[in-house]
């Protein structure tokens, strides 16, 4: 079962994005923020598929970590989605050209995500 | 219960039948579209909003008012409440994939002399569906091409909204992939508006789908979809010979994703393009 990754520092927002996912057939893992993601991706390495990732978390957010997951992966190989409250033109642009695959405003719904992973190609 | 002065409980008390029927009545003879038996849920939906505007009690009282008065601009309003639909960027990805993959390809091929596309939009709503096939048009390089996309609906309202191709958040946040909305809009404040380079490529018109199109042909594709579930089995198939007339020989006519047609096979042939349902004018 290909796995993915749910980064964002609030633990509700995790709840309701990982279940989309496990109903979508992915095996979920959680992190709080960049740094324990990292820690994640470290432990299951090519094993994840898909990350979504918040932007603002302490200690490393998530600009910086899809910068740092894009160091070892590609948009094929690893798909990262940001789903934020950051909606500023400057910021989306600045999260493709780092190499994100989709952008998903907050507040968002159930459909939202998953017909944006939909046109994204991304599938488990 | 009324709440600063507005009665906020109409959706409480059941609409009578005499009133449903009316109601019916006046949506059918405006705009041909069959609400049936079973829409009281939809009518209380669609119309509560308007009973709390006018400070009336119930969609009863609403319907005492428009056989009273006869006010066109309060029967405008319910017909355009109980007619418009749900439309969003993009939506059933699977059409813009075989237009991409098949239907563009060919004729690029075909019209590259003269370079002139024509499409029709034929219940635009808001728009998002001709700003889709004007961003895709683009995305396909045909910057250059002279591309009309004629984009109609039967609503003033709607198609007022749709010229000023000014968008909600919530409303681009669906289905629209975040490099189209970064290349394509200019956000001011809570709203994102569509540049002029998608804006110029669509005109939008009111028209009614019960009278007759065709003059405003011939189109390469004609998308008239999550409309024709509405009507009923003779208007449908009225409209459908009348979409064939616009459509040019080979030209494509998409419906909704869960709309079918029948008996059409003189003057469509249903082709089945990855996953979308394609009827292509003989």
């Amino acid at each position: 079962m290909a796995k993915a990754l749910v980064v964002d520092d609030s633990r509700a927002v995790r709840m309701i994005i990982a279940k989309t996912l496990r109903d979508l057939g992915y095996e979920v893992r959680e992190a709080a923020n960049g740094r324990e993601a990292l820690e994640v991706i470290a432990v299951e390495k090519t094993a994840v598929k898909l990350v979504l990732a918040d932007w603002n978390m302490p200690e490393i957010d998530g600009l910086e970590l899809l910068k740092q997951l894009r160091r070892i992966s590609t948009p094929d190989s690893l798909a990262v989605v940001m789903v934020t409250t950051e909606t500023g033109m400057g910021r989306m642009a600045a999260a493709l050209a780092a190499g994100a695959n989709e952008y998903v405003m907050k507040p968002f719904t159930r459909d939202i995500l998953v017909e944006k992973l939909q046109l994204a190609g991304i599938r488990p | 219960m009324t709440v600063g002065g507005w009665n906020v409980s109409s959706s409480s008390i059941a609409i009578q039948s005499e009133n449903y029927r009316f109601l019916q009545e006046q949506v059918y003879s405006h705009t041909g579209i069959v609400l049936e038996d079973d829409k009281q849920y939809l009518f209380e939906c669609r119309l509560a909003p308007i009973v709390s505007q006018l400070g009336l009690g119930s969609i009863n009282d609403l319907c005492a008012l428009l056989r009273e008065s006869r006010e066109a601009e309060v029967g405008c309003q319910v017909v355009e409440a109980m007619t418009t639909n749900e439309t969003y960027f993009f939506r059933d990805p699977a059409h813009y994939d075989a237009i991409r993959s098949v239907l563009l390809p060919r004729l690029k091929q075909e019209r590259r002399d003269t370079r002139k596309l024509r499409f029709w939009s034929a219940a635009a709503s808001t728009g998002q569906e001709a700003y889709s096939l004007s961003m895709a048009l683009l995305e396909e390089g045909l910057s250059d091409w002279n591309i009309q996309i004629l984009a109609t609906d039967i609503s003033s309202r709607v198609l007022d909204r749709a010229r000023g191709a000014c968008f909600q958040q919530i409303e681009v946040n669906r289905g629209l992939p975040a490099a189209l909305l970064v290349k394509y809009f200019n956000r001011s404040g809570l709203v994102w508006q569509l540049s002029e380079a998608v804006r110029r490529l669509v005109h939008f018109e009111k028209l009614d789908l019960r009278q007759s199109m065709a003059a405003l042909g011939p189109f390469d594709l004609v998308f008239c979809r999550n409309v024709m579930i509405y009507f009923d089995a003779e208007t449908k198939q009225k409209i459908l010979k009348e979409l064939h007339v616009t459509l040019s020989s080979g030209g494509w006519l998409m419906l909704g994703g869960s709309e079918t047609a029948f008996d059409i096979e003189e003057w469509f042939e249903r082709q089945t393009i990855g996953n979308a349902i394609v009827y292509v004018a003989r």
